[in-house]
């Protein structure tokens, strides 16, 4: 079911160092609609980066980043989202002191026709994608500091699909949740896969993406060490890509991979 | 399944609690923090009321003290969302004064003199007035475009500010005073003839009574529109009643102040109206000043409530993170914050000036701090993300309150800063107290 046509995104020898640190060194990696690609490393391997990057919250230094196999410009978040790329961040992107109807409409919000908020309009929205999404959720009124991690996390995940996001990046997003929330999200990702969004699941535990992954790419010291197809190659290979930087044979070997 | 929990979820959250006060709070959705702020000044206005033998509640202070609230009033407004978004300025008494300046200067000197028009044109103080504006937006929008693109901290630009304004303000004249002021200008600052009297201001109250019954009407249509859950049809009538209620004793108290006995003979004689006996009583009514005061308060919590522009203030104040991956434009946001708080200084410089019927290099001297510490006794959080307009507002009253309470009791000028002081400390202490119960 694998669209094996032109990649949704196609990012190719993409460099940024902070202060003389090469935090990403000439990655490429690509993503078809469809498709979830897994990014594993240690923390501070540069995948974070990497696909911050695409999101717009940092800058490349150098390399090309094509959508739909056109040359897209990103400089901002804004940018992003104009090629439909939303991001689920790691550190829950919301801002505390608002409600979740807020949060999901942050930056494009619903306005009635004199151009003031509708925020009636977006409560009501808000609560059909939250009913779809966590039907337990109930809160709408309350500055969302008071929800628990899993609601925040939802809040996090209507806001990125409620704009008919093309590409997903999700950055640990199970990492602040609970085994029931964790597997809502495992569902969640699926149903999105079957609607053709590209998703990239980013995240340091090989378990959290291993199964949902149809495809893996193990970044190193901000190198990529290489890339396969889950069902190519074991979790403990996977593993060893991870840690040592050893490519299987199942595996396609990248820049950062050890010669040998 | 899907029934019973649409039905649920149109019960209001007031009906499951007992306690007939708790479930007043919970029924009409009152700010809690908003109602003890209104409880505290009401303690120290019957305070100071017993303390100075009666003098503080009556119409001629309390019409005072609205009009001396005036100018610290507009600034605050934009205070908060200066703080809330974890930013500050220490600029706006030196912005005050460099404003006055400047208009002092257009209607005495450069629109009369060097354009010509002659003293008392009736355009005189609508340039001056602009001009002003456009200078505090000016220097608003130099301060903010600082701190937002060349990332230096508000408070160092600011503190810049406040010494490099306050030398503008003298070297635009060379330190010398400006007086007097323009006559359909010197309105803004209030008086007898700044006041808009009896039948102006019960207009006003009716047109405010109304915009508050139709409001809650509007907004509990709203909320039926979307199956919402709804407030108790008596909760609504007690807002309605509150709110109606407070506007038309406002109104009373400013109409139960009379001009003073010689203004009015000399204003009869002039009309030659005939002084009835026991003297003529003429209203002072709504001064200008602060009727001005109070439409920029609705003005400012239009803007930080209804728009786009106050979601993204208060969004930026909790998560300035989130908000930038949100899309927001965060630094063309705080360039326009800082363009509306000097916007707002010179429309307090303008009510400053014509109050004292002069501009002077030293006019908003300590305004700055004035402001700020009424926007944090407001309930503005230094942290960021929590403040609102009205709490601040409430905020400035109770500052001048104190002041003006402790000069009619006849303390000592060095003691009134002291009390100021402590109640600034003492006021963010209870907030903080308040906050963590809360969660």
């Amino acid at each position: 079911m694998l669209d094996t046509g032109k990649p949704l995104v196609e990012m190719t020898d993409i460099s940024i160092s902070f202060g003389g640190i090469h935090a990403v060194d000439r990655a490429s990696i690509d993503l078809h609609s469809g498709e979830v690609v897994g990014l594993l490393g240690h923390n501070g391997a540069g995948k974070s980066t990497l696909i911050k990057i695409l999101s717009g919250a940092y800058k490349r230094d150098a390399g090309e980043i094509r959508i739909n196999g056109e040359a897209a410009t990103i400089n901002n978040p804004r940018d992003a989202k104009a090629y439909g790329i939303e991001t689920i961040y790691q550190q829950l992107a919301v801002a505390d002191n608002v409600d979740a109807a807020a949060n999901l409409f942050l930056g494009r919000e619903m306005v009635t026709s004199i151009g003031t908020l509708d925020d009636a309009a977006m409560e009501s929205k808000a609560r059909e994608v939250m009913g779809r999404l966590n039907p337990n959720f109930r809160r709408f009124k309350e500055p969302v500091k008071a929800l628990s991690g899993g609601q925040r996390q939802s809040v996090a995940i209507a806001r990125a699909i409620l704009f008919n996001a093309r590409i997903l990046i999700m950055d640990e997003p199970t990492a602040a949740l609970g085994p029931q929330e964790t597997a809502q999200v495992g569902e969640l990702i699926k149903q999105l896969k079957s609607e053709g969004i590209g998703i990239f699941l980013i995240s340091h535990d090989i378990h959290d993406v291993f199964d949902l992954a149809d495809r893996v790419v193990v970044m190193k010291n901000g190198q990529v060490v290489g890339q396969a197809k889950t069902s190519d190659v074991t979790k403990d290979e996977v593993l060893g890509m991870i840690i040592m930087g050893k490519v299987p044979p199942g595996a396609q070997p990248g820049p950062g991979a050890i010669a040998g | 399944m899907a029934e019973p929990r649409a039905m649920t979820s149109i019960t209001h959250p007031s009906q499951t609690v007992q306690n007939p006060f708790q479930r007043f709070l919970i029924a009409t959705e009152i700010d809690t923090r908003l109602l003890g702020m209104i409880g505290a000044l009401a303690i120290i206005w019957v305070g100071f009321n017993f303390f100075s033998g009666g003098l503080f509640l009556t119409p001629r202070n309390l019409w005072n003290l609205s009009v001396q609230t005036a100018s610290v009033a507009v600034m605050v407004t934009g205070m908060v969302l200066v703080i809330v978004t974890r930013n500050i300025d220490l600029s706006v008494g030196s912005i005050l004064g460099v404003v006055g300046m400047v208009m002092g200067v257009m209607q005495t000197q450069i629109l009369p003199v060097q354009f010509g028009l002659g003293l008392g044109h009736p355009m005189i103080w609508i340039l001056s007035l602009a001009t002003g504006l456009a200078v505090g937006v000016g220097i608003g929008g130099l301060q903010g475009a600082i701190i937002a693109y060349l990332r230096v901290p508000a408070f160092i630009v600011t503190l810049g500010g406040y010494l490099v304004w306050r030398g503008a303000a003298w070297w635009v004249t060379a330190g010398r005073t400006v007086a007097p002021m323009d006559s359909t200008f010197q309105l803004m600052g209030g008086g007898p003839n700044g006041s808009i009297g009896a039948l102006w201001s019960w207009v006003i109250a009716v047109v405010a009574c109304v915009a508050i019954v139709l409001g809650l009407y509007f907004g509990r249509r709203q909320r039926q529109r979307f199956n919402f859950p709804l407030r108790p049809v008596w909760a609504e009538v007690s807002l309605a009643v509150i709110g109606c209620g407070a506007t038309i004793a406002a109104v009373w108290v400013a109409n139960a102040y009379p001009w003073p006995v010689r203004i009015a003979e000399n204003f009869a004689e002039a009309n030659g109206i005939a002084v009835p006996e026991g003297g003529l009583f003429i209203s002072h009514g709504i001064a200008i000043p602060v009727l001005i005061a109070v439409g920029v308060g609705v003005v400012m919590t239009f803007l930080a409530t209804r728009t786009r522009f106050g979601r993204y203030v208060y969004a930026m104040g909790g998560n300035p993170e989130a908000a930038e991956l949100a899309g927001i434009n965060t630094r063309w946001v705080t360039v326009k914050i800082f363009m509306l708080m000097g916007a707002l200084c010179a429309i307090a410089a303008a009510i400053s000036t014509a109050r004292l019927n002069a501009a002077t290099n030293a006019l908003g001297t300590l305004d700055e701090l004035y402001v700020i510490a009424a926007a944090v006794i407001g309930g503005t959080s230094l942290a960021g993300g929590v403040g609102t307009i009205a709490g601040a507002l409430l905020g400035a009253v109770v500052m001048q309150s104190l002041q003006s309470g402790m000069v009619l009791m006849g303390i000592d000028s060095p003691l009134q800063s002291i009390v100021v002081g402590i109640v600034l400390v003492f006021a963010v202490w209870l907030d903080t107290l308040y906050r963590r119960n809360k969660h």
